[in-house]
């Protein structure tokens, strides 16, 4: 069958996305920047579109009928979430207004409970939004960041991660899966090794929501996040999971409105969590369409999709094996489909623009990961992602593409 | 150094050179090749301070104005088609006086060579950037 393995049937994915019928520069799209974000099914944007026809309203705040309905919703994705990662509770998963956000609310909680001198422990593979907020806690309360290195392959280093934490270590933050090498580090392992010495441990699940089935609690993560944009939901919303207790530790992290139990002139008490952490009109429309890619994304056989995705990424991979100068980064025998690259005597930015001209879509740059570019020794690199969608064929131009682009730049 | 022909003169003789390019291969081939002549920067020009940042690319300016109230530019990029269109910014820009600068439409000019989306508002690339930083020169 065309590009599929096992049950799964490539084509019927396909139909469901209208953006796929497209064309750029005259050529059929083939989209392979899904790390970056993911595409929309159909499903998502009529639940999205059907309810700013039919059922809309704030949420929380009224008693007539269409607030009623909506509030319904809203919740109805929190359940859909809470199911999606097998969290204990409902009251577990805050919606953010990004993935981004989410792990600012916690750096930012844990942040005054901070002495100087306590530690992060972070690896050298994550993205920026998992590094940035901690070196805030550096600037604002004297936190120490300890990092975790690499091996040879792109897999995390769990010796120099064992002696990064010691007693002084309060967080350990950790990526899931690196949105560059591909890398899932055993996340469950690390997390042991951090409660441990006493830490909380946060998972940055933006890559691994989207390739693989999250169990928060098999983790035992105290805190993960996902953007659901990239596992073909909205943007605009971020999911925190976090574990009651720990949720209902932390301190608010925006003031307003829905987030309060009580307000005077002199004093504020506090909701509980998540209300607590979703201060304003929520991103109702997104939850909506949240809601509606997981409950599509649930109704694919998810091991078949993800054995469909890495048989497109040995395919690239092999493609690739013939041209000479190539440097493909991050080889970990336990990695997603994401495919980083450098071309010797070829900038990635080249590369992508003359890929574009082919209608092929790839992300040519950082990948907000500056330390670990400064680890692979590059100031940028190109990257294909795979995502259920995409087919044997499109990994066939892509490569083609890129042939034509190697020429034209020797 | 000479003084270079007006802007608009420089500007309509490359729409002539693109002209006889027919499709985007031929004009992207085109702009690789004058990346690839352009006169590479000393290693001193390659300071911080001359740095235009982007995300997938970078650029390095050199402005230095002269004693006609005219400036010169020199810059260099670390991507092939970026550098091709710095090469063309410099074609265009160096020398020349800085009311000239000012007025001249690149946006128009380079929708005009097929490769409109050279100055998109987008981070990767930084030829947007450096434009602006050209036009503040110009502006000073």
């Amino acid at each position: 069958m065309a590009g599929g393995v096992m049950s799964f049937d490539v084509n019927a994915i396909r139909a469901q996305f209208p953006i796929l019928m497209r064309e750029v520069h005259g050529k059929p799209l083939v989209y392979f920047d899904n790390a970056a974000s993911a595409q929309k099914p159909q499903k998502v944007i009529d639940a999205m579109a059907g309810a700013m026809r039919h059922s809309y309203a704030n949420v929380h705040r009224g008693v007539h009928t269409l607030a009623n309905e909506t509030t319904e919703a809203y919740e109805k994705a929190r359940r859909t979430v809470q199911a999606f990662l097998n969290a204990a509770k409902t009251e577990e998963i805050v919606f953010t207004k990004s993935a981004t956000a989410g792990i600012n609310l916690v750096a930012a909680g844990i942040g005054r409970r901070l002495e100087p001198g306590d530690e992060i422990v972070l690896s050298i593979m994550e993205h920026h939004a998992n590094i940035v907020p901690w070196h805030l806690l550096r600037e604002r309360h004297g936190a120490v960041l300890k990092w975790a290195g690499l091996t040879d392959d792109g897999s995390l280093d769990m010796e120099s991660l064992e002696a990064a934490i010691g007693p002084k270590t309060k967080v350990l933050a950790l990526t899931h899966m690196s949105n560059v090498l591909g890398t899932i580090p055993d996340v469950k392992r690390a997390a042991e090794l951090a409660h441990a010495a006493g830490a909380e441990v946060l998972i940055d699940g933006c890559q691994s929501a989207a390739n693989m089935t999250v169990d928060v609690r098999t983790i035992d993560a105290d805190y993960y996040v996902f953007a659901p944009h990239k596992t073909y939901g909205p943007t605009g919303i971020g999911v925190l999971y976090g574990k009651y207790d720990k949720l209902d530790a932390l301190p608010p992290f925006e003031g307003g409105g829905e987030m309060i139990e009580t307000v005077t002139l002199d004093n504020v008490t506090y909701n509980d969590p998540p209300h607590r952490f979703e201060a304003g009109t929520p991103p109702i429309l997104e939850a909506i369409g949240l809601g509606a890619a997981l409950e599509w994304l649930n109704g694919v056989d998810r091991e078949a999709g993800h054995a469909h995705k890495m048989a497109l990424y040995h395919r690239a991979l092999e493609g690739l094996r013939g041209v000479n100068g190539l440097t493909v980064h991050g080889t970990s025998p336990d990695k997603g489909p994401v495919l980083t690259f450098s071309l010797e005597g070829a900038h990635p930015h080249d590369i992508a623009q003359i890929l574009d001209r082919h209608g092929v879509a790839i992300r040519a740059g950082h990948h907000c990961a500056q330390p670990l570019m400064t680890h692979l020794g590059v100031t940028a690199t190109a990257r294909a992602s795979f995502a259920l969608y995409n087919t044997a064929e499109e990994v066939d131009s892509f490569i083609e593409a890129l042939n034509r682009a190697r020429t034209m730049l020797a | 150094m000479s003084t270079p022909p007006p802007i608009a003169s420089i500007a309509s003789e490359i729409r002539d050179e693109f002209d006889f390019l027919d499709d985007w291969e031929a004009r992207f081939q085109h702009i690789i090749d004058m990346g690839k002549a352009l006169p590479p920067l000393a290693d001193a020009d390659f300071a911080e301070e001359n740095k235009v940042r982007g995300c997938a690319s970078q650029v390095w300016l050199i402005a230095e104005p002269t004693d006609d109230n005219r400036i010169n530019f020199r810059g260099a990029s670390d991507a092939m088609i970026v550098s091709g269109l710095v090469g063309i910014l410099l074609r265009l820009y160096s020398g020349q006086k800085a009311e000239d600068i000012s007025s001249f439409e690149a946006e128009q000019f380079f929708a005009d060579i097929g490769v409109s989306e050279a100055l998109t508002p987008q981070r990767s690339n930084g030829l947007t950037s450096m434009l602006a930083r050209i036009r503040a020169e110009a502006a000073a």
